[in-house]
C-alpha cells in the first residue's frame, strides 16, 4: 500500500476479515484514494455503515466512523448530516443492506437529495449470513437460498435511485480502479445525494455456486462485461446485451436539503 | 544511480507476507509474470527484472499487501 494512503486506514486492525480475493477491499482503496484527492479532512469526515461485509469498511478507516443497525445507514447518516450540515458524510453500504432491508431509506434519502455520498458495494449477493440471494442477485443465479437458480429479477438500482431524484448517480466495478475512484471523486464534490454503485465480487458464495471460478477470474469477468458509457453510445442493441454500463449515468443541479432547512431556520428566526 | 534507485531496481515490489491471503490476484493479473506463488499460494516476486510498474497488482490487492517502488517506466 502506498504510503500515503496509510494515514487512513487503522492499520493496527488489518489485515481484514473478508475471504481471500474479495473485492471489498479493492473498493474500499478506491474509496481512500478519492477522499485523498479531494482532500478531506479527516476529523470532518463521518464514515456511516449499516450490517454486512460491506460494512465492516468503516473498522478499518480512520475516520469518525459509525457502525450502525442493518439497513439504517442512510437513516443515521441524514441525522449526522442534518445536526452538523459542515461535516463530509459517506455512507457504505452493500447490496443487501442497502436496496432491501435500507431500501426505504435509500429512496427517501435521494427524493430530499441530502449531500451524503452512498458508496453501494455490489457483490450480489448476502455474503456474511451464508450467502442467500439478494434484490441484487441476477435471474437464474444460484445461491443457498436459490439452489436451482433465482427466478426474482434484480434491481437496477442506479435507475431506481435516479428516479428517487438523486442529483449524481454513477455506476463502476472494483476492475477498473481508476474510474471507481473519480467516480467516488466526482461523487464526494457533488452538493447533493450522491450515489455510486460498485460491482463487487463474492468468490465464496457468489462464485462457487455460480462456478464462477478463482478471485482473479471473478475480477477479469468485470473486465469483460462492463463497458463505459461513452462506449456504450457507440454500440447496437445486440453488442450491448448482458453488458453492464459504467461511468456517470445521472447528473443533475438540485436544491440541497441541509441548505434548504437552514433556510426555513433563518426565515423563523428573522420574524 | 542513487541508493533509492538501485534498490527500487533490485526490488521493485514488496509483498507484506503477513497481510497477504493468497487469493491469487496478483499473479493471475501481472501482465509480464513478475509475481507467483509460493506452496501456501501467498504471492512472492520471481522475476523482479520484468516489472514494468504497471502497478496491477498493487491496485487490485485486496488486501493491501503489495507496493511498487518506483514509477512506471
Amino acid at each position: 500500500m502506498l504510503a500515503h494512503l496509510e494515514k487512513y486506514f487503522r492499520t493496527e486492525r488489518l489485515p481484514h476479515i473478508w475471504c481471500p480475493g474479495c473485492a471489498n477491499g479493492i473498493i474500499v482503496k478506491s474509496l481512500v484514494e478519492a477522499i485523498d484527492k479531494a482532500g478531506l479532512d479527516q476529523d470532518k469526515t463521518v464514515i456511516v455503515s449499516g450490517i454486512g461485509c460491506s460494512s465492516r469498511a468503516p473498522g478499518y478507516l480512520n475516520f469518525n466512523t459509525l457502525h450502525t443497525t442493518h439497513g439504517r445507514a442512510i437513516a443515521f447518516a441524514t441525522g449526522v448530516k442534518l445536526a452538523n450540515p459542515e461535516l463530509n458524510v459517506i455512507v457504505v453500504t452493500g447490496d443487501g443492506d442497502g436496496t432491501s432491508i435500507g431500501g426505504n431509506h435509500l429512496i427517501h434519502g435521494a427524493r430530499r437529495n441530502i449531500d451524503l455520498t452512498v458508496l453501494l458495494f455490489n457483490n450480489s449477493i448476502y455474503g456474511m449470513t451464508g450467502g442467500q440471494y439478494s434484490p441484487m442477485s441476477p435471474q437464474g443465479a444460484k445461491a443457498t437460498t436459490s439452489p436451482y437458480g433465482n427466478i426474482e429479477r434484480p434491481f437496477d438500482i442506479c435507475n431506481l435511485v435516479t428516479a428517487s431524484g438523486a442529483s449524481y448517480v454513477a455506476r463502476g466495478n472494483s476492475y477498473h480502479t481508476s474510474q471507481l475512484t473519480n467516480l467516488i471523486y466526482q461523487g464526494l464534490q457533488n452538493k447533493g445525494f450522491s450515489f455510486i454503485e460498485a460491482i463487487s465480487t463474492c468468490p465464496v458464495y457468489f462464485g462457487r455456486k455460480n462456478k464462477l471460478g478463482r478471485p482473479a477470474d471473478m475480477l477479469k469477468m468485470q473486465k469483460e462485461f462492463c463497458i463505459s458509457k461513452e462506449a456504450a453510445e457507440k454500440m447496437s442493441a445486440e453488442e450491448k446485451a448482458g453488458k453492464v454500463i459504467t461511468g456517470v449515468l445521472h447528473y443533475a443541479e438540485l436544491p440541497e436539503y441541509t441548505e434548504q432547512y437552514q433556510k426555513i431556520v433563518d426565515k423563523c428566526q428573522r420574524r | 544511480m542513487s541508493m533509492n534507485a538501485v534498490k527500487e531496481q533490485l526490488e521493485p515490489v514488496v509483498v507484506n507476507l503477513a497481510w497477504c491471503k493468497g487469493c491469487g490476484i496478483c499473479y493471475s493479473l501481472c501482465p509480464t509474470k513478475v509475481l507467483s506463488s509460493n506452496e501456501l499460494g501467498k504471492s512472492i516476486v520471481s522475476e523482479p527484472n520484468k516489472c514494468t510498474r504497471c502497478k496491477i497488482c498493487e491496485n487490485h490487492c485486496p488486501d493491501y499487501a503489495i507496493t511498487v517502488m518506483g514509477v512506471k517506466k
